[in-house]
């Protein structure tokens, strides 16, 4: 059976991780390759570096991080942040990123999402949505697509932009719930609910996770079939092994 | 020194890392005399069924696959690599009455996952073993690898068959003939237990 995935999230600046760690097992806490090498042999399903320098100088520093991941690390690993043309994306799966995540970018121009497809084909093209709830004067609840890195609102509803999105080719959702981001009181189930039950592509859940009990959280009642996680694993307060152990018993298949 | 096959269809340096990663010798290469030279030949792939086989045979490497094939050195498909060793595909370029032909290295046809299943199957799934072979040597069962398609192939004669996958449905994620072997999933992906297996098979080129 197809297990649900566990996926650390690695921020990226300059080439360098930015938020702290707390490894024994790691010499150089911010090397983005060397703690991705980690996580891999701790168990988890695949990675994402995501570059949050907001300049030509930084993405040419993503390349370089690509190229020695590939050397390795052996879980397929995706590469996000500032992507915005097909040239980009070509240069760093050609220095070995599996998967290129792209947000803003696609959201300023959606075609951007199909000639990544056509090009190098859907399994490389992750739509990355950050996601802000909003409720209708009636109180209904919908989620408002916010790009700049959470900054700019588009008007956009983030599950018409979801299913334009797999429509034009993009392989696999990753909703980041700005409202739980930093929270740690779990994802936004209810959001990633709602897309999964109307796209048929894999949707991750990202943003909010505090305790393990999230995780498992997240695919039940999120219907998520994978868990984007960052701090609860950087700072040691959870192994990938311990995570893998609690949600196999709740039932949930995990590697 | 593994030859690895170079037809424009997906990136090849995963697959040519995680053989360095573990000792072997390995190159990328479009040349046949490379692939005449090589202790073993590996077929990988990632895209369309139809595309591949017109980029094999516009690199004039059809030719040089069945030698490597008939050679008794070890071959290894991977991913499409696997698909490309079978006779027709479902996967059509256009729709046209004949389904677009492979390499009949393998009877059997590839085919796709019946609807309501999500597709591409996107993620970790586990192997079942049907029979021992080298490819698999050491490797437990229910070992989970990482799966990215969309089309399965249905080998006619299930004795090819080194590993089952369930997904909707139990498919052939592996097989191996003699020196012929192919997997659905990317051991260059599969962390600990994809390296064993190129691993295993880096030690039957030698």
């Amino acid at each position: 059976m197809l297990a649900k995935r566990i996926i650390p999230c690695l921020d990226v600046r300059n080439g360098r991780v930015v938020k702290g760690t707390r490894f024994a097992e790691i010499q150089d806490a911010g090397d983005p390759v060397e703690l991705a090498a980690f996580y891999d042999l701790a168990g988890a399903d695949e990675i994402v570096f995501y570059d949050i320098t907001a300049s030509a100088e930084g993405r040419r520093t993503m390349i370089e991080v690509a190229r020695r991941a590939a050397e390795q690390v052996f879980i397929p690993f995706t590469v996000g942040g500032g992507v915005s043309d097909v040239q980009q994306m070509r240069a760093l799966l050609s220095a070995g990123a599996d998967k290129i995540s792209i947000n803003s970018a696609a959201v300023r121009r959606p075609d951007l999402i199909n000639e990544g497809a056509e090009r190098f084909g859907s399994q490389c093209v992750v739509l990355s949505i950050d996601c802000l709830r909003r409720t209708r004067p009636d109180g209904s609840v919908w989620w408002e697509v916010v790009i700049d890195g959470g900054r700019v609102p588009t008007g956009m509803d983030v599950l018409r932009w979801a299913e334009e999105g797999v429509r034009r080719g993009a392989g696999e959702l990753v909703l980041n719930s700005i409202d739980a981001d930093g929270t740690k009181d779990g994802y936004d189930n209810d959001l990633n609910r709602t897309v999964a039950e109307r796209v048929d592509v894999p949707v991750i859940a990202s943003g909010g996770a505090g305790t393990l009990q999230h995780l498992v959280d997240g695919i039940r009642a999120g219907k998520a079939d994978a868990v984007l996680a960052a701090s609860i694993f950087h700072f040691g307060q959870y192994t990938i092994a311990e995570a893998k152990a609690y949600m196999r018993a709740a039932g949930i298949p995990v590697r | 020194m593994i030859a690895i096959i170079d037809y424009g269809m997906g990136n090849l340096r995963s697959v040519e890392k995680a053989l360095t990663y573990v000792g072997a010798e390995a190159v990328i290469t479009q040349d046949p005399a490379v692939l005449e030279r090589a202790a073993g030949v590996i077929l990988p792939g990632v895209g369309a069924f139809a595309q591949a086989m017109a980029n094999l045979r516009a690199a004039g490497l059809i030719d040089p696959i069945h030698q490597a094939l008939a050679s008794g050195k070890p071959f290894l498909g991977i991913c499409l690599g696997l698909q490309l060793l079978f006779e027709t595909s479902e996967e059509r370029f256009d729709d046209g009455p004949e389904l677009p032909r492979g390499l009949g290295a393998l009877r059997g046809r590839v085919r796709r996952f019946p609807d309501g299943l999500k597709v591409p199957q996107i993620g970790w799934n586990t192997l079942r073993f049907p029979k021992e072979t080298r490819l698999f040597a050491g490797i437990e069962p229910g070992s989970h690898v990482y799966f990215v398609h969309s089309y399965y192939a249905e080998p006619a004669d299930s004795s090819v068959t080194a590993a089952v996958t369930e997904y909707g449905i139990e498919y052939c994620s592996a097989v191996e003939v003699d020196n012929v072997m192919a997997v659905q999933f990317h051991p260059e992906k599969s962390s600990r237990v994809g390296l064993q297996i190129l691993s295993n098979f880096a030690a039957l080129c030698r």
